[in-house]
């Protein structure tokens, strides 16, 4: 189901945004009690990726990364989903901007 | 509770310098505390009906609808500022040349008044939606107590402690200077609202184009602490920003000083900007 979910999502950003693959790497993350799981992602330099968050607090949490240009509100019990242009090796971090003592994580590039 | 005040100060800064901003730019303009009244009152209604739809706003444009939705507002307020100093400019031809630094921004008020206004609410619709998520938040979860909702709160007082300072600051200014100063920030305002609108539209997937870092001074001042989120607001500094949002930034400023350079008189030039 969920693969379905993010399958027809990449599907979606393939045919919405130019240039974008069909064949997507496809990530996801929950948010649990403030803190990401997993924290750690690993992803394919140089390969646009489509990333799932999934808020599963009854609070909404704003997911933000500045190196990945990201800055959206999760609503609670709810999923937002991210096109990641291609990125060079490298620690791109995220966090939570309403929990921030908690809410950290980040993508590896490789 | 600390924590919470500065999550919710950093949110109401950009609107509480807005605000300031304008205050001093209509000051003394007939109706003018009760425009800009109108627009913090409509921009904040507007922001709790967007907190409340913020599932169906998210889930709209194929997940894109809060970028899309962040990108038209910050564009529109653009428009609105850019077009406030162009008309500065060409009005200048018609005033009397004797007329004072503050008339001119009298007159400039009572024209512009209503796009002022608008620039106000749209900040305020922005930001107040996300502080109103993050205290609905705070309230929903029952597990942080009210002493965390007092500090949001305590937020949005000192947001509204940074008008009066901005406006106060600004109404100190020597009259014969006011009014280059106003227009350099409306300028540069604008031009920092027109890289955040380019970073949503990035982030949307609309622009692909030069979306690599440029720079990071964030060991320097990060745009998250108070002081980078002032200059955030009043010059547009980033601390991670896209090669594009570094160009947008660049053309509004050429785009308005360009506009407004045309069409001021050559004999006096009483609307120019610093360049």
């Amino acid at each position: 189901m969920t693969n379905i979910k993010s399958m027809a999502l990449a599907l979606i950003a393939g045919a919405i945004i130019p240039g974008a693959a069909l064949a997507q790497d496809s990530l996801s993350l929950t948010i649990k009690d403030h803190k990401f799981d997993p924290a750690e992602l690993r992803i394919p330099a140089d390969k646009a990726a489509t990333l799932v968050v999934k808020n599963l607090d009854p609070t909404p949490e704003e997911f933000e990364s500045k190196p990945l240009r990201i800055e959206k509100i999760v609503p609670p019990n709810s999923e937002a989903s991210f096109t990641l242009r291609p990125l060079k090796p490298g620690r791109y971090k995220f966090f939570g901007e309403f929990h921030e003592d908690t809410a950290r994580g980040e993508i590896v590039v490789e | 509770m600390l924590g919470a005040l500065i999550i919710v100060f950093r949110e109401a800064i950009e609107a509480g310098l807005i605000v300031g901003i304008v205050l001093a730019v209509t000051r003394g303009v007939p109706l003018a505390g009760r425009y800009v009244l109108g627009g913090v009152a409509t921009g904040a209604a507007g922001a709790l009906v967007v907190a409340a739809f913020a599932d169906r706003l998210s889930r709209a444009y194929a997940g894109n609808g809060q970028e899309l939705f962040n990108a038209a507002v910050l564009a529109l307020a653009v428009g609105m500022l850019a077009w406030h100093n162009i008309w500065m400019a060409r009005h200048g031809r018609e005033m009397a040349q004797e007329l004072s630094a503050v008339g001119k921004s009298v007159a400039a008020g009572e024209s512009t008044l209503f796009a002022l206004a608008s620039v106000v609410g749209l900040a305020i619709l922005r930001e107040g939606a996300e502080v109103a998520l993050f205290l609905y938040g705070v309230l929903a979860s029952g597990e942080t107590g009210f002493d965390v909702f007092f500090g949001g709160l305590m937020g949005l007082v000192l947001g509204g402690a940074t008008s009066l300072a901005t406006f106060y600051g600004l109404v100190n200014i020597p009259p014969r200077h006011l009014f280059a100063v106003t227009t350099s920030l409306i300028t540069l305002l604008a031009a920092g609202l027109a890289a955040q609108c380019v970073g949503f539209l990035q982030q949307a997937g609309v622009i692909t184009a030069l979306s690599d870092t440029l720079w990071d001074s964030s060991w320097l001042l990060s745009d998250k602490s108070i002081p980078g989120r002032v200059l955030h607001t009043l010059i547009g500094y980033a601390d991670q920003p896209s090669g594009m949002q570094v160009l947008a930034w660049f053309m509004t400023l050429v785009v308005i000083y360009g506009a407004t350079k045309l069409l001021t008189p050559t004999s006096s030039t009483p609307a120019r900007v610093a360049a």
